[in-house]
């Protein structure tokens, strides 16, 4: 682990506070550098970011359900039925 | 309906009387709308209904719809109120509030460190690719705490902004900032202790 020997800007734990904010491209910009300094010698802060944007897009990927097949069934015979409805009004 | 057919063009269709489109329509979005009212609610019967209220609303409001937004977009906030309408039925606003008000005077639990650091053996699309971890994805979920797993869900998997989470809530911007601080960091671990390669592990923060 790295201990930033020569600038001792930003610690792991103040790092960890501003995750959200660096991750979602809102972190204010001289806060940015810093954390990028920081990351630059200090591999498992770089390796976490990375986990976390991975995580979050195989997440956001995922539609892992199948509807069954019985409920697609009902919910298109109740969708005509809606729309038959409406189409009736005038 | 041809696959390239757009989903603007299909609303359009749908709007002049076109039942195929409509359900056109309802195909390519079911699934998504499914997992969505699943993975909030963790409940078969609850989600179908979220499912089934979430089309015949879209049904009744299309001729509203004003490409203003993405159709998706749409249609899924539609699902994501009427799943937060399950939830709040399920049980009392109070006690969110009481919990959300710990939280933000600080008394919630501190962040859990990071323990398990490694580069994961593949990256995401890979895994997506070869569709292997479905089910690695929603135990983990299932795992977190209801009030950090609809944050995650909200926020990063359907992409609202903090405020728009927040007020979909009924919690303040800082509330939700610490619960998604929370559930990434959780989901990460859990994730990386099985994703993760061990050969490249490091050392987790120590101060
Ligand atoms: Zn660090």
């Amino acid at each position: 682990m790295a201990q930033n020997q020569q600038h001792d800007t930003m610690k792991c734990e103040e790092l960890l506070t501003l995750l959200n904010e660096y991750v979602d491209g809102t972190v204010d910009p001289a806060i940015c550098a810093e954390f990028e300094q920081h990351m630059t010698g200090c591999n498992p802060c770089q390796v976490v970011v990375d986990n976390i944007r991975q995580t979050i897009s195989l997440y956001r990927a995922g539609q892992p359900w199948e509807l069954p097949p019985d409920f697609r069934a009902r919910l298109h015979a109740a969708l005509r039925e809606r729309w038959r409805q409406r189409q009736g009004q005038p | 309906m041809p696959a390239d057919t757009s989903n603007a063009d299909l609303v359009r269709r749908a709007n002049a009387g076109d039942f195929n489109a409509l359900e056109e329509l309802t195909t390519r979005h079911e699934k998504q709308v499914y997992s969505l009212a699943l993975r909030m609610l963790r409940h078969r019967q609850d989600a179908e209904d979220v499912v089934q209220q979430t089309f015949l609303s879209m049904v009744e409001h299309l001729s509203g719809f004003r490409e203003e937004s993405s159709f998706t977009t749409w249609l899924m906030r539609i699902a994501t109120h009427a799943a937060l309408k399950v939830i709040r039925k399920r049980r009392g606003l109070d006690t969110i509030s009481l919990e959300a008000a710990a939280e933000a005077a600080g008394q919630g639990e501190s962040i859990p460190h990071p323990e398990f650091i490694a580069d994961w053996r593949e990256a995401p699309h890979e895994l997506i690719a070869r569709g292997e971890t479905g089910q690695l994805l929603e135990d983990a979920l299932n795992r977190l705490d209801e009030k950090h797993r609809l944050v995650f869900i909200l926020r990063d998997v359907q992409g609202l902004s903090v405020r728009e989470t927040a007020q979909a809530l009924a919690l303040t911007e800082a509330n939700v900032k610490v619960r998604l601080l929370r559930a990434r960091l959780a989901l990460r671990e859990q994730l990386t202790r099985v994703l993760g390669d061990p050969a490249t592990r490091l050392e987790p923060h120590r101060h």
